[in-house]
């Protein structure tokens, strides 16, 4: 991948917990706000569905609306991970574009 | 109408039929699911009846939201609910005074400890209301968040 991907993330593990800090670049745009140049409606562009796997196994699965910051920030934990166990992350908006990225425990 | 318009829109049909059908027989399996009506409901109480299935939900002591007492920018305010209820199913977070209350649904699985930390937009100063769905019961909690400059709309 030589593009530079939407998604960054840290997962630490602690006492048997992993802490997961996910960072995406997205514009979260509500479709409510105007252009100040033209004054046309800037067109709707949010993430819907964010999933979060580890070992192909889910851990979490949000549904996010509008309402939910510009280049979102996401933090949960869980149990039962291993140290170099593989976590996935990924996002579809109402655009129907996606990322994901995979991320190792450490 | 020829032939070819014939086909063409057969199946169209056809093709629309077995995507209902899938949706029927197997909802919450879709991928990607998107609870729109929830997500578009302009006043809390139907937010949330729209998001959270089962018993409207009873106050809590046992979820805690964190939150800043005084946003100075509305566009950007970390919440952080967490809660020593069990079997958590999911957490939803709304912002009561937003034009559309519902922000995010979190569904969480057993190895996932009930806890989600996220940055939200305000419209202005509100609560900020967190229900948990625990054991097939839903409980709630909020905190107010006075808001300086607004985060929504331009």
């Amino acid at each position: 991948m030589s593009k530079k991907s939407s998604i960054k993330i840290r997962a630490k593990l602690k006492n048997g917990v992993t802490t997961v800090k996910a960072l995406v670049r997205h514009p979260m745009e509500t479709g409510l706000r105007k252009d100040k140049k033209t004054g046309k409606v800037i067109p709707a562009e949010f993430i819907q569905n964010i999933v979060c796997e580890v070992n192909g196994k889910k851990v979490i699965n949000g549904q996010i609306g509008v309402a939910v910051s510009k280049n979102p920030y996401f933090s949960f934990k869980f149990e039962g991970a291993n140290k170099g166990d593989e976590m996935k992350l990924s996002w579809t908006d109402n655009t129907g574009k996606s990322d994901s990225l995979a991320a190792k425990i450490k | 109408m020829n032939r070819r318009v014939f086909l063409q829109r057969s199946l169209a049909t056809g093709a629309v039929a077995l995507a209902a059908s899938a949706g029927l027989l197997a909802p919450s399996t879709v991928l990607a699911s998107w609870n729109k009506a929830a997500f578009e409901a302009k006043d809390l109480s139907s937010a949330i009846k729209g998001a959270v299935t089962g018993d409207a939900p009873t106050e809590s002591a046992d979820i805690k939201i964190k939150a800043p007492d005084i946003a100075e920018n509305g566009a950007v305010v970390p919440v952080t609910v967490s809660t020593t209820l069990k079997d958590v199913e999911t957490i939803t977070i709304f912002s009561e005074k937003n034009g559309t209350p519902l922000v995010a649904q979190f569904d969480f699985e057993k190895a996932t400890q009930p806890f989600i930390s996220t940055r939200i937009k305000m419209g202005k100063t509100s609560n900020v209301v967190a229900v948990v769905k625990s054991g097939g019961k839903n409980y709630q909690a909020k905190k107010e968040v006075k808001v300086t400059i607004g985060g929504c709309g331009g």
